[in-house]
């Protein structure tokens, strides 16, 4: 019997988990070089996790009902987790310094865990509800989501920004494998700059299908307003880079609550009334 | 920052800005927590009597239109202006200038420039690297002197504008969403189908608005996927301008109907009540001597609107033959059902048998169900929707929003130029590299340094890779 989809999925969220228990491992075992299989690891999660979108699309289109896979909170999340190992994989590839994965793996291994086991999440394909049916859904979705797993990979990086300005100096062991703070500091400032460009094309891709689906471009709807909170803090975070004595510490903890008001842009707003019943359970 | 006005130094100051974003991101959550624009009943429910008063001197009700929130767009407003003023004064000569000053202490002084020995005499090396930066930088530029060559190079000069691009933009968006909530509405309306409009309800206030057009809901349409989830909503509306009809489109949710500057979006839907069926008759309108027909083509969908005089043919465009309106009816009868007044006619088709069609005024779509390869209704009359299953028993009324914003334009050039602008920022740079060569006794001392606004990491591995490509030949 051919495999479907969900099963495919299934399976993709395992290989993230067995990505983020190589990359923990090596952290807390000290072992660097468990990050080599590790990133392979990733490699294949992203590969199987491709796999299992296009087998959606293409069974959404024998269902009759076909559509890009971005429809619903499971969708979004699964595309979130392949938006992040992607993204992950290439600062590997550009940059070499494994032990990011440590904090990136589990994060996506998370989002797949929490939409194939939430009891709430359905993974059925369901048909597009008719504010859905627009060719903005897929420019909007992916814009955002590639801001959304840039900033997560912020996240990470900020995270072990962190841990090692609590001991700069100390090299040995496995902190002297996280790379040094102003290399942190640095991947940290790119990866925001490219999350920036994409919060900003989500929000604006958003804007322009309300105004050609409604009317209007702005509405100040919960999920829009959380989307703008975001932007406005990452926007403060790439200003407070101007200004002396401004770098390190405060731009990381920056960092780390821009990455907490996308986490409630993306969960937290469905608990407040709205428009974008799209990302509801 | 020249001008030492204390009141330009404090919207000069990064620290405002990043103060006035945190501040915008924190209050703009307010809004999301209280629902915005409900009635007063439901706050005072909410809140009670003394926290109402309150909340409501500070306009939390409707927020982000309130005097503290516009106050801080506006301060942040006149922050970038303020800021690129004063930052685009002392860059625009470096942007823009022909003949770039070159001050080569400048690069052979950095931690970071790399010295070499070479052979070869000053004139020889200059002209061997020059062809490397030429081919590398647009500007390329040698400056001789005694002892020393300095062959510069840059790249990248306009980037550095990206920054004002992107602080345009936001001052673009602010004006456009200005000028569309002062002289822009955004409203809706609900029409049965059938009846014809001219006003709208304001949102949020709730004042009435009028059109200098009619909307007509032709029809109304809903269907549903297996699973019973809505699949489309459907409204035929017709724009009725001056008494004709001047525009007619079926609309659905991210396909509206323009006209004139204003948009009419399929939002909603809902069945009229029971008692609103036993709506008052339509007019009846008596016999005339003549009547505007609409004819659509079944094959190219287009319509055509002739005025017809009784038992004289017309001829319908396209070689769709000839129609002539006979007689009219106040009560005319359609397989024993009751379809009230309606015209009778003959159509002529080029080949075949002339049929006799009946119109209902009140029905545009009636002949629709005959099948033939041209459509004929009664323009102009009041109608309501048809069909043989949903005739007393379910009408529909459609919610439509109804908007008009006249800033939209200046939003979406902020959109272009704010994307473009980031880009350009984050991804390109400007790039100055200087070689410095110094004839010494016996050989010459190269020095070659890098600067680049931004990327500066880039910027080390290029100058390296130029360093290479020296020391290699
Ligand atoms: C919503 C409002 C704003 C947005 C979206 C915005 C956006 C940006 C962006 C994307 C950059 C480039 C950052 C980087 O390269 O890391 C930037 C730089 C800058 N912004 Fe803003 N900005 C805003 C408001 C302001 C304000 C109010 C000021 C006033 C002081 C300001 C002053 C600056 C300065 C001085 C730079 C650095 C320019 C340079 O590198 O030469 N910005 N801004």
């Amino acid at each position: 019997m051919p495999m479907s989809s969900s099963q495919l999925l299934s399976i993709s969220t395992f290989v993230f988990a067995l990505a983020a228990f190589f990359y923990m491992a090596a952290l807390i075992f000290k072992k660097p070089q468990l990050t080599l299989p590790a990133r392979w690891i990733v490699a294949a999660a992203v590969v199987v996790t491709t796999a299992g979108l296009l087998l959606r699309w293409v069974e959404s289109y024998q269902m009759g009902i076909g559509h890009a896979p971005l429809s619903n909170l499971y969708e979004s999340l699964v595309f979130f987790a392949w938006t992040a190992g992607v993204l992950y994989l290439f600062v590997e590839f550009k940059y070499k310094k494994p032990l990011i994965g440590a904090f990136v793996t589990p994060i996506a291994f998370l989002a797949m865990a929490y939409a194939s086991l939430s009891p709430n999440i359905s993974d059925r394909i369901q048909p597009l509800v008719p504010a859905l049916k627009s060719n903005w859904l897929i420019a909007h979705v992916a814009t955002c989501f590639f801001g959304y797993a840039a900033f997560a990979i912020a996240f990470g990086m900020s995270s072990m920004y962190l841990i090692k300005a609590r001991n700069p100096e100390k090299s040995d062991g496995i902190m002297g494998h996280i790379p040094k703070l102003d290399v942190l500091d640095e991947l940290t400032h790119q990866m925001v700059l490219f999350g920036f460009l994409f919060l900003t094309a989500g929000i604006i891709t958003g804007a322009v299908w309300a105004n050609s689906a409604w009317g209007s471009y702005w509405s100040w709807d919960p999920k829009e307003t959380w989307s703008l909170i975001t932007w406005f803090v990452y926007a403060a975070m790439l200003h407070a880079r101007l200004m002396r004595g401004w770098q390190g510490k405060q731009v990381a903890y920056l960092s780390v609550l821009g990455f907490a008001a996308v986490i409630f842009t993306y969960f937290g707003v469905n608990l407040l009334p709205g428009l974008h019943s799209y990302g509801k359970v | 920052m020249k001008n030492a006005n204390p009141l330009w130094k404090f919207f000069c100051s990064v620290k405002l800005t990043i103060v006035l974003l945190l501040s915008l991101a924190l209050t703009s959550i307010i809004g999301t927590v209280i629902p915005q624009n409900q009635s007063p009943d439901s706050y005072l429910h909410a809140f009670g009597a003394f926290r109402y008063q309150f909340l409501s001197v500070l306009g939390i009700m409707d927020m982000y239109h309130s005097w503290w929130f516009q106050g801080l767009l506006l301060l942040l407003t006149l922050n970038i202006v303020v800021c690129s003023i004063d930052r685009l004064s002392s860059s625009w000569k470096l942007i823009f200038t022909r003949n770039p000053k070159v001050r080569p202490e400048r690069y052979s002084k950095r931690s970071d420039a790399r010295t070499f020995t070479d052979k070869r005499r000053v004139e020889e090396l200059v002209s061997a690297y020059e062809p490397l930066l030429a081919r590398r930088y647009g500007y390329c530029k040698v400056t001789r002197s005694d002892d020393v060559s300095v062959i510069y190079g840059e790249k990248g000069r306009l980037s550095r504008l990206g920054v004002y691009i992107v602080h345009l933009s936001v001052v673009l968006l602010l004006i456009g969403g200005l000028a569309g909530s002062f002289f822009g509405f955004e409203g809706f309306v609900n029409i049965a189908e059938g009846e014809a409009v001219d006003t709208i309800r304001i949102r949020n206030t709730g004042q009435i608005h009028r059109l200098d057009f009619q909307i007509r809901c032709d029809d109304f349409n809903l269907s549903f996927y297996d699973t019973g989830a809505p699949k489309e909503y459907r409204s035929a509306l017709s724009i009725i301008d001056g008494g004709k009809t001047v525009k007619q489109k079926d609309i659905i949710v991210n396909d509206p109907l323009r006209y004139r500057g204003i948009n009419i979006f399929q939002s909603s839907y809902g069945k009229l009540p029971p008692e609103k069926m036993s709506r008052q008759d339509m007019p009846m309108i008596g016999p005339a001597e003549e009547y505007t027909l609409k004819f659509t083509s079944t094959s190219s969908g287009m319509g055509y609107t002739i005025t017809a005089k009784v038992g004289v043919p017309v001829d319908i465009p396209e070689g769709l033959g000839t129609f002539a309106v006979m007689a009219h009816e106040a009560d005319a009868k359609f397989r024993g059902m009751d379809v009230g007044a309606a015209l009778k006619g003959i159509l002529t088709p080029v080949e075949g048998e002339p049929v006799e069609i009946l119109l209902p005024l009140k029905f545009a779509n009636f002949d629709k169900m005959r099948g033939g390869n041209v459509m004929i209704a009664v323009a102009d009359q009041p109608r309501e929707g048809f069909s043989f299953r949903q005739t007393a028993e379910e009408r529909y009324y459609t919610g439509l929003q109804v908007t008009n914003d006249p800033g939209v334009w200046l939003v979406y050039t902020g959109f272009v130029l704010m994307i473009t602008g980031c880009f350009v920022t984050f991804y390109l740079s400007h790039r100055q590299v200087c070689i410095v060569i110094e004839q010494l006794r016996k050989n010459s001392r190269v020095t070659v340094a890098g600067i680049a606004d931004r990327n500066k990491l880039a910027m080390k591995n290029i100058t390296e890779k130029l360093f290479t490509v020296m020391t290699d030949s």
